[in-house]
């Protein structure tokens, strides 16, 4: 196909665009993993696959990705069915629906890091006037520090509640216009051949129109869990690092790629690289199962 | 405050002056020469140091201010040979080995000897020097003298004393101390290996490699799980709110709060060094310096080192001026701290005291974020988690082993 003048004047900035600052990078990280590349991106000494053996070996790498591969366990299906259960009741209300839709919507338009900070400074700081051991001291109890105890893990706490503040809200957007979808006559059919309201419907209606939806979620919030950084790093993240635990990969990844004392790009996107095909490989997995 | 305390807590990707000329070095035909420095904190700054630019004569110069991270604009900037010429920040072993900076031993000429020894260390890499040091900064213990007298508590001489004291002062609503909102395993890491006389690395070997180490870390735990730590303050421990609003008796935070502890609490506060732990140890404060660097890529070399030596070397009143009339530093030249007014009385005195006898590197050069992580992780776990501290701390030497076999072979 032959493209005119036209089609190169719209497409060929957006496309540069992509190309040089999205493609020419990935590449460029590849060939970084396979250097030498501390302190430059031109790199002499070329090591093969030496970066990805170091940290398919390195405890802290390890350590994070399962780490993270037991978040998305456990934050994929709770923000899945709060997300659900919140679109169904948003749907099902007869009056004030989109002030609910906006209301739930809001916190998607926060600001990660404000967020953080919010939840990080007043709700949950350590102090005994902090708002939730302000609530805590109500009923007698010692203050919590939040974000520092390790036994329990209270710092758990303080970043589920924030990913779901801030994420709840959009994924309840797209199940909503996937409920709006389903047309309406499905319902009536059904009611006519004696299926109950609710449990019934649910389950043999709305969940399997919702299928293309909730694939969409799935892998949304799947990618989102290995993806963490922002309220981790301003939640845990202190002026002398990132503590050992709850470390994201991307945090680690960074400290080593970016880290002060010394960039070191060849770990670094060796790192990125297995984390990319860890994400693509348990996404297909994903699909594999869903779509059974 | 930002400023202050990425000066001391993290370690710059040095910056660059942004030769953006295309001068072949030459020199002297108008174009100017880049000059970058972080956003330091106190107002007045950012004026005196375009004062001190405008004022060399032999080439014109442009001073950049950066707020936000500097650390990383400086670390791309320096990849990319198109930086700065002259810059501030404190040389790691990377960037020298990189050939990213410049040395810097023929710009001191005489004024070397007059250098505080255990600063100029920390500008040393491989035997040369690559920063000339602009200000001093340090860390140290503050106590609230009427806390403590209430309390029957002395100040503390030794780590054991500490633990006790942070246990016998928090009453009544009001903690022992505050040593970062970490449980202090981030800032008294370093401390507590010099209290029992060992250090990061010690003639490019691990300095920790000994049983004594797991000793000390162990003392942390012993502090954090006293009950006497404040933690989860709304300020970080580089702040003195938690100090200064009497929610912890005493508090490590750093020589730049004096001022706002002073503002707050009058004459009702002392400043001590890390104590001491075993018999080999000392007492210590971490110090670090921000010295003014030239870029390996400007193209200016021998232009930017001559200003570097005016600003730095000639221009002693400079010195004193960017030290003592905007925010609270101690001057790296012995002559000027020596007889700078503020610094001859109460904790600004002490503090020069504990500079000459107490320092130590907070930020040595070959300490690197590979080892740096390795050690704050172990630290991390002994002290939050109560992991073995022998086995934390001999995996963590084991780390820095080989990256220091990498960088001396």
């Amino acid at each position: 196909m032959r493209h005119g003048r036209a089609f190169w004047l719209f497409v060929g900035p957006f496309a540069a665009g992509l190309l040089v600052f999205v493609y020419v990078p990935i590449g460029w990280s590849l060939l970084l993993s396979f250097f030498d590349a501390r302190n430059t991106v031109t790199p002499t000494e070329f090591v093969g696959l030496r970066n990805y053996a170091d940290m398919l070996t390195d405890a802290p790498f390890l350590r994070s990705l399962g780490t993270f591969s037991l978040f998305a366990l456990f934050i994929v299906p709770l923000t899945f069915v709060l997300a659900l259960a919140l679109a169904l009741l948003v749907n099902q209300i007869s009056f004030m629906k989109a002030f609910f839709r906006s209301v739930f919507f809001l916190p998607t338009a926060c600001s990660y890091v404000v967020a953080s900070l919010v939840w990080k400074l007043s709700i949950f700081n350590g102090v005994r006037f902090g708002l939730a051991n302000t609530v805590l001291g109500w009923f007698g109890a010692e203050p919590v520090a939040w974000t520092v105890s390790t036994s329990p893990p209270w710092y758990w706490l303080v970043l589920v509640t924030l990913r779901l503040w801030l994420q709840l809200g959009f994924y309840l957007i797209l199940f909503l216009a996937g409920l709006q979808r389903i047309p309406q006559h499905l319902y009536e059919a059904a009611w006519i051949d004696g299926a109950g309201r609710g449990w019934q419907t649910l389950r043999y209606i709305t969940l399997p129109q919702l299928r293309t939806t909730s694939v969409a979620v799935l892998l949304l919030l799947l990618i989102a869990a290995y993806q963490a950084f922002d309220e981790f790093y301003n939640v845990l993240g202190t002026d002398r690092g990132y503590p050992p635990f709850a470390r994201p990969p991307l945090i680690y990844l960074y400290y080593t790629a970016l880290g002060s004392g010394g960039q070191d790009f060849g770990h670094g996107s060796a790192g990125a690289v297995i984390l990319t095909l860890l994400i693509a490989g348990v996404t297909l997995l994903q699909g594999r199962v869903i779509t059974r | 405050m930002i400023s202050r305390r990425r000066l001391l807590s993290l370690a710059g990707a040095s910056a660059l002056l942004a030769a953006c000329g295309s001068n072949t070095g030459r020199g002297g035909d108008g174009q100017p020469l880049r000059q970058w420095y972080h956003a330091y904190g106190e107002p007045g700054v950012q004026q005196a140091v375009v004062r001190y630019a405008d004022s060399y004569a032999k080439v014109p110069v442009t001073v950049q201010w950066n707020p936000g991270d500097y650390d990383s604009k400086l670390a791309t900037s320096l990849l990319s040979g198109d930086g700065p010429d002259v810059f501030e920040s404190t040389p790691q072993i990377s960037s020298v080995r990189a050939g990213q900076l410049v040395p810097l031993d023929d710009v001191f000429g005489d004024a070397r000897g007059d250098f505080t020894e255990s600063i100029l260390a920390t500008h040393t890499v491989d035997g040369k020097i690559y920063g000339v040091p602009q200000a001093v900064d340090m860390q140290m213990l503050f106590y609230r003298k009427s806390l403590l007298e209430k309390a029957g508590v002395q100040p503390p001489s030794t780590v054991d004393e500490l633990i006790d004291a942070s246990r016998r002062l928090t009453r009544d609503g009001v903690k022992g101390l505050f040593a970062g909102n970490d449980g202090g395993g981030g800032v008294l890491g370093g401390p507590a290996l010099w209290s029992a006389g060992l250090d990061y690395v010690r003639d490019h070997q691990v300095g920790f490699d000994d049983p004594l180490a797991a000793q000390a870390i162990g003392k942390l735990r012993e502090l954090y799980a006293s009950g006497g730590l404040l933690l989860g303050a709304v300020k970080d421990w580089a702040e003195p709110d938690a100090f200064t609003q009497g929610l912890a008796a005493m508090q490590w935070t750093g020589l730049w709060a004096v001022p706002a502890v002073q503002k707050a609490l009058g004459d009702d506060f002392g400043v001590l060094p890390f104590p001491r732990f075993s018999g080999d140890g000392k007492a210590s404060v971490p110090v670090g310096a921000f010295g003014a660097m030239v870029n390996a890529k400007s193209k200016r070399i021998d232009e930017a080192k001559e200003f570097v030596k005016f600003l730095w070397i000639d221009r002693t009143d400079y010195q004193e001026d960017f030290n003592l009339s905007y925010g609270f530093h101690i001057p790296p030249r012995r002559s000027i701290s020596e007889k700078a007014s503020k610094l001859t009385s109460g904790a600004a005195a002490d503090a020069v005291k504990f500079v000459r006898d107490n320092a130590k590197a907070s930020n040595p050069p070959d300490w690197t974020s590979v080892m740096r992580t390795a050690f704050n992780d172990a630290v991390s776990r002994v002290v939050r988690d109560g992991a073995p501290a022998d086995a934390e701390i001999k995996a963590a030497a084991g780390k820095a082993r080989d990256e220091l076999k990498r960088l001396y072979g």
